[in-house]
């Protein structure tokens, strides 16, 4: 079936598929062809998990493929939305099936196309396979669903479905504690989006003005620009609340930890993905769209939270004693640096964040597929456990190094094309976050060196020799993770031709409609060599 | 010039070939083939050399572009590589001594479990390292500078299932990021101040910046080079990296790795340039003081690698003595000369250890020079080098640091001077005690008592070594290193003398430097050589009255000395203790306080939905009564705003 829709997706482009595509719905068949596979593996007998593994992951392997042909056929040097679809929903109210996707939501769509498969095919599970993979693939298509929604109310019932399926997955097959991670994921999520619906309904009411209807629509919202500069402020705050959870930033993170240990290994990969790139996303797509004076004003209270995120999540991950726990409070600090680039609104700190979304969803994934297959072997993720596991596990340990390398952000790997340009570009407009931020970068390597050592060095005890180094089966999973590990570290022009142009549309709004302008840097006129 | 693209390319080639194949080449051929690649790099870097040379002097600066690295706004990096003199200079040492080095390793790593793995790391290296100085850009080098620490780091760990080495390869680390914090700021600061992290564009626009700007770039800059290259206060990791096999110590962590910060500095010198006088004093000041410190620490270790560590240490102090100085050529030189002899001092500390079957300890050899004829011949000479006796290479570039010093300021001249005696002196402790003197290292058998040390050490060196405990010359792999580097330590002075045009260094050096020079007279210059020849002498020869027939004088080695002045055990109390006790706090504070909210609120609302559900009673006279009460009450407050 879906062959078809593939060989209907190659098809060559015309020039008019850039701006509204009467054509092939690709964008809308990414997220229905999970559900579809969804509901496939539902009518597939419980006693066959073999068949269900396999349907599942040729899902996400479809979906992969469809998002991989985005990409391609994704017009470069374009800064608005391609592929637009637009549908309308309900007419009262101004909603529509709107989708459309620009370079800062693109490689988030094919993040999620290229981690899904892996997380299925990737680690083992243990019992009732059947509904596991069904989640799964619910999950992938709110995913890219809520990151190609150009409708506030789509984007909406997006964003807030995906934590049932999460809500499951943690509280289903995760470990010991997962009750508890679970519930405490959902109430903590939905509290944020609580105040984000408040603040939506309040924004698209109060905008709808004479003759301009009630509308749900992103683009349309976003050109309004009428809402007076406090109540603006207001409703960016509750958006920006809900974000931060999601995010998640100093001080509402407390989640994160628990939900992460608890989750089984996919859904830990997922989570810190492409789950908490909802939040950056967020803010991004929606905070500085809508609010663009508002984002401008409340930029110092952002960057400082995201600072002391950084700085303190890496203190935190430090001493943590849970190889997993601290793999989490990682991503606290990682996803600060975001943050920072986010509001430095300058083109090289923000193309930054979003490349760094993709980074840290490749590296951090990694990291916890690793961790997932060390549990495998010794059933204890606590670190003083561990030790000398470089002796048996070579190769284990070599892709660890590599990741670890990578999420320290030395050059050459992903990790640090992103963080690089979010300090550098932050450095520019938000001059002291920076400096503090670029000390956060120490840290980083201090908390995953010191439990590297403690976990891969050493004269391995009794418990610890004589494990099995990785199968030909993981080592397939991890390559194509390290693959992209080095290619965005040293190619990653591609990937940046496509989101500079979105983001540079994205602060020329934010000038047009605020008082902030990007500044200058003092730039010699390029010598030619 | 496009031989100037294999300089990096082969090994880097090298590099990716033994990751996948590396094991099934497994030993020697895993080792040729890393030397190979190596060894064609340095025969690029000649033919790049002899290319640039014809070039007419103001045309031997070329850019070789690859392709866009990082684009975005206005920042725009290209991988590009930057052929001049001063990294074609870089070049030609680091692919020279690098392939002795990778040579000698052959035959040092026989037998190791993990032997095409040292390759791997050893050909990543390299490849690092070319990088850094051939970058076009100060990002490129940054890549070359990151990627030498990561092998760093990977390979003082090497021995991994050593509790100390895996420390130690953390250590060095996470020191150097302290560095790095530095070098990511100057690239921030000169990224906003000129537009571009271009170094020909740093160059051009260096006259327009600020000079307190320019300044806020060189201070940052010296910590990063204070990171690298093991000067005051970041020197503590380059001592415990001697835990990594003698061919690393010697390539990266006397030879190359560490000079990077040198280099870095000499590259930006149109930035030091600008930059206010004071901050050229605090270069200088830091390379003289961390070149006495470590030099006193010298004299005191027991360790045959630990003194060559502190040592490298001092040298390197020496250098950036020179290029607080403002003589950028001086820095130049003595890093070529000191990569020979370091290099050479390693590689025989090497031969040594591996002779004694692992034995570091200086108390325990001595009378060596019988048994490791060339080991003994070659390391004399490496000596008489460091010590600065003429006409030795280290002699001419000691002295060319001592001119600027005395240029700059005499304090620092004499700073200079009692290091160059301490130098000859413990360089003098440290031969006589290997090679010279009664056979100690015969105790430990004869008293039958089984020798601790080698119990520790690697297994598989220990064993292939270990058919008979006599000492033994290493094999050809090794000496032949040993003796090319002896050679360069004899004549390497001739590439800059200080005699009327003798000075090719120097000249060839004028494109990236300028044609500066000490405002010495002749008479005073021949003054300073002869005073610092007799404070090499004067150090030897009390080096000599004193060791020659005793091995032990704890008057001599005091405790304080031994520790290194106690700034590592300092450190280790500040950070290593203050600081997680702050990241506990912070996790303590996390853990109560910020989840402590989360769930303290999460229990308010169940207690309040317990005490709430008591009024769900069910009853509808219960509700019928809330009904009315609430009609009252807005009916009362409904009268009072109408009557007000």
């Amino acid at each position: 079936m879906n062959v078809a829709l593939l060989a209907a997706a190659l098809q060559p482009h015309g020039e008019s598929s850039t701006a509204h595509d009467p054509g092939f719905p690709l964008l809308t068949s990414i997220v229905v062809v999970p559900v579809v596979f969804a509901l496939c593996v539902a009518l597939i007998p419980r006693s066959r998990p073999e068949v269900v593994k396999l349907v599942g992951f040729l899902g996400a392997l479809s979906t992969g493929l469809l998002a991989v042909v985005c990409a391609i056929q994704f017009e470069s040097g374009e800064a608005g939305f391609q592929f637009v679809s637009k549908h309308e929903w309900i007419r009262e109210f101004g909603v529509s099936w709107h989708l459309g996707v620009d370079g800062i939501s693109l490689f988030l769509v094919l993040l999620t196309g290229v981690l899904f498969p892996i997380a299925l095919a990737g680690p083992k599970i243990h019992r009732d396979v059947k509904s596991y993979v069904a989640w799964m693939l619910v999950l992938e298509a709110e995913r890219p669903g809520s990151f190609l929604a150009l409708d506030l109310f789509v984007f909406f019932l997006f964003f807030e479905l995906t934590l049932v399926p999460m809500y499951f997955i943690i509280g289903g097959w995760g470990y010991e504690n997962r009750v508890y991670a679970s519930l405490k994921f959902f109430l903590y999520t939905l509290f944020g989006s609580a105040f984000m619906l408040v603040g939506m309904i309040a924004l698209v009411f109060l905008t709808a003005t004479g003759d301009a209807p009630v509308t749900f629509d992103l683009v349309e919202l976003a050109e309004r620009q009428t809402l007076a500069a406090s109540t603006a402020r207001w409703i960016f705050l509750s958006f920006a609340i809900a974000f931060a959870v999601k995010v998640p930033l100093f001080p509402v993170h407390t989640w994160l930890p628990d939900a992460h240990t608890e989750a089984p290994t996919a859904g830990s990969v997922i989570l810190a993905g492409v789950l908490l790139k909802l939040g950056t996303y967020g803010i991004v797509r929606f905070g500085l769209y809508l609010f663009p004076q508002a984002s401008v004003d409340l930029a110092p209270l952002l960057l400082t939270l995201a600072v002391i995120g950084m700085i303190y999540g890496a203190l935190v991950a430090t001493v943590q004693k849970d190889l997993k726990r601290l793999v989490a409070y990682s991503s606290v600090a990682h996803l600060g640096f975001i943050v920072l680039g986010t509001f430095a609104f300058t083109t090289t700190g923000l193309s930054g964040g979003v490349l760094q979304m993709v980074n840290h969803g490749l590296s951090t994934g990694a990291l916890f597929l690793l961790v997932g297959m060390i549990y495998e072997r010794r059933h204890t993720r606590q670190i003083a456990e561990l030790r000398g596991l470089q002796k048996s596990m070579p190769m284990l340990a070599a892709v660890f190094t590599v990741v670890m390398l990578s999420s320290i952000g030395l050059p050459g790997l992903n990790g640090f094309v992103g963080e690089f340009m979010i300090l550098i570009g932050s450095f520019v407009t938000a001059r002291w976050w920076a400096v503090v931020g670029t000390a956060g970068v120490i840290l980083a390597a201090l908390y995953l060196l010191w439990a590297y050592q403690r976990v891969f060095h050493g004269a391995p005890d009794e418990a610890n020799s004589g494990l099995p180094d990785m199968t030909w089966g993981e080592r397939a999973v991890m390559a194509p993770l390290i693959v992209l590990i080095v290619f965005l570290g040293v190619y990653p022009k591609p990937v940046l031709d496509r989101i500079n142009p979105s983001v540079e549309r994205l602060i020329g709004h934010v000038e047009q409609h605020s008082d902030y302008r990007q500044p200058t840097v003092a730039a010699e006129p390029e010598s030619s060599h | 010039m496009n031989a100037a693209y294999f300089i990096p390319a082969l090994p880097l080639a090298g590099f990716l070939i033994l990751v996948f194949f590396g094991r099934r080449m497994g030993e020697p051929g895993a080792g040729w083939l890393a030397t190979s690649a190596i060894g064609g790099s340095f025969l690029a870097t000649l033919v790049t050399f002899a290319d640039l040379w014809s070039q007419p002097a103001d045309a031997r600066s070329v850019t070789k572009g690859m392709f866009t690295w990082v684009a975005s706004g206005a920042l725009n990096v290209e991988a590009a590589l930057l052929i001049d003199p001063l990294s074609i200079t870089m070049c030609l040492f680091v692919t020279g001594v690098g392939t002795l080095i990778h040579l000698y390793s052959i035959g040092y790593m026989h037998g190791d479990e993990r032997y095409s793995r040292f390759f791997v790391y050893l050909n990543l290296f390299a490849f690092s390292m070319l990088m850094l100085v051939l970058g076009d850009n100060m990002l490129v080098t940054f890549l070359g500078w990151e990627g030498v620490g990561a092998c760093s780091y990977l390979l003082i760990s090497f021995w991994f299932e050593r509790e100390s080495a895996a420390v130690a390869g953390k250590k060095a680390f996470v020191t150097n990021r302290v560095g790095d914090f530095g070098f990511m700021v100057a690239m921030f600061l000169v990224f906003s101040a000129t537009g571009s992290l271009a170094y020909v564009d740093i160059g051009n626009a260096a006259h327009d910046l600020a000079s307190v700007t320019a300044g806020g770039i060189a201070l940052m800059l010296l910590l990063g080079a204070c990171g690298k290259s093991a000067q005051l206060p970041l020197y503590v990791w380059l001592p415990d990296a001697m835990e990594g096999p003698t061919p690393v110590s010697a390539l990266i962590h006397a030879a190359t790795m560490v000079t990077a910060g040198v280099y870095l500095m000499a590259r930006m010198n149109p930035v030091l340039h600008v930059a206010p006088g004071e901050v050229m004093t605090v270069i200088a000041v830091i390379g003289a003081a961390t070149a006495l410190f470590a030099a006193t620490v010298a004299c005191a270790q027991d360790d045959i690698k630990r003194v060559l560590a502190y040592s490298t240490i001092s040298q390197l102090g020496f250098m950036f003595l020179a290029v607080g100085s403002g003589a950028y050529v001086a820095a130049i030189f003595h890093m070529v000369t000191h990569a020979f002899f370091k290099a050479l001092l390693f590689l025989g500390s090497g031969s040594v250890i591996h002779g004694l079957h692992e034995e570091q300890d200086m108390k325990r050899m001595g009378g060596m020079r019988r048994f490791m004829p060339i080991t003994a011949f070659t390391f004399i000479i490496g000596w008489l080098a460091i010590a600065g006796i003429p006409p030795f290479a280290g002699f001419w570039s000691k002295d060319d640091i001592l001119l600027a010093a005395w240029d700059k300021s005499p304090v620092l001249w004499a700073v200079g001077l009692v290091t160059a005696l301490l130098t000859a002196y413990y360089m003098t402790r440290q031969v006589i005690l290997v090679f010279f003197g009664e056979k100690r290292w015969r105790r430990p058998a004869e008293a039958g008592t089984p020798d601790k040390d080698e119990l520790t050490a690697p297994e598989p060196v220990a064993e292939a070594h270990g058919h008979s405990r006599d000492p033994h010359e290493s094999p050809r792999t090794m000496t032949i290193p040993l003796v090319a580097l002896a050679a360069l330590s004899v004549v390497g002075g001739a590439l800059n003398l200080p005699f009327g045009a003798a000075n090719y260094l120097g000249q060839w050096l004028v494109p990236v430097f300028g044609d500066h020079h000490a405002d010495v007279g002749d008479s005073t210059k021949v003054m300073l050589a002869v005073v610092a020849i007799i404070a090499s002498v004067l150090g030897l020869l009390i080096a000599r009255a004193l060791w020659m027939r005793r091995a032990e004088r704890p008057d001599l080695e005091p405790a304080v000395l031994k520790r290194a002045w106690g700034i590592d055990g300092l450190y280790a109390t500040l950070f290593g203790t203050g600081g997680g006790l702050v990241a506990a706090g912070s996790a303590a504070f996390d853990k109560q306080v910020i989840d402590g909210a989360v769930n303290g609120s999460g229990n308010v609302v169940r207690l309040g939905g317990t005490y709430l559900r008591r009024l769900q009673t069910g009853y509808v006279r219960n509700y019928a009564l809330g009904i009315a009460a609430g009609t009252v009450l807005i009916l009362g407050w409904a009268l009072l705003r109408v009557a007000a």
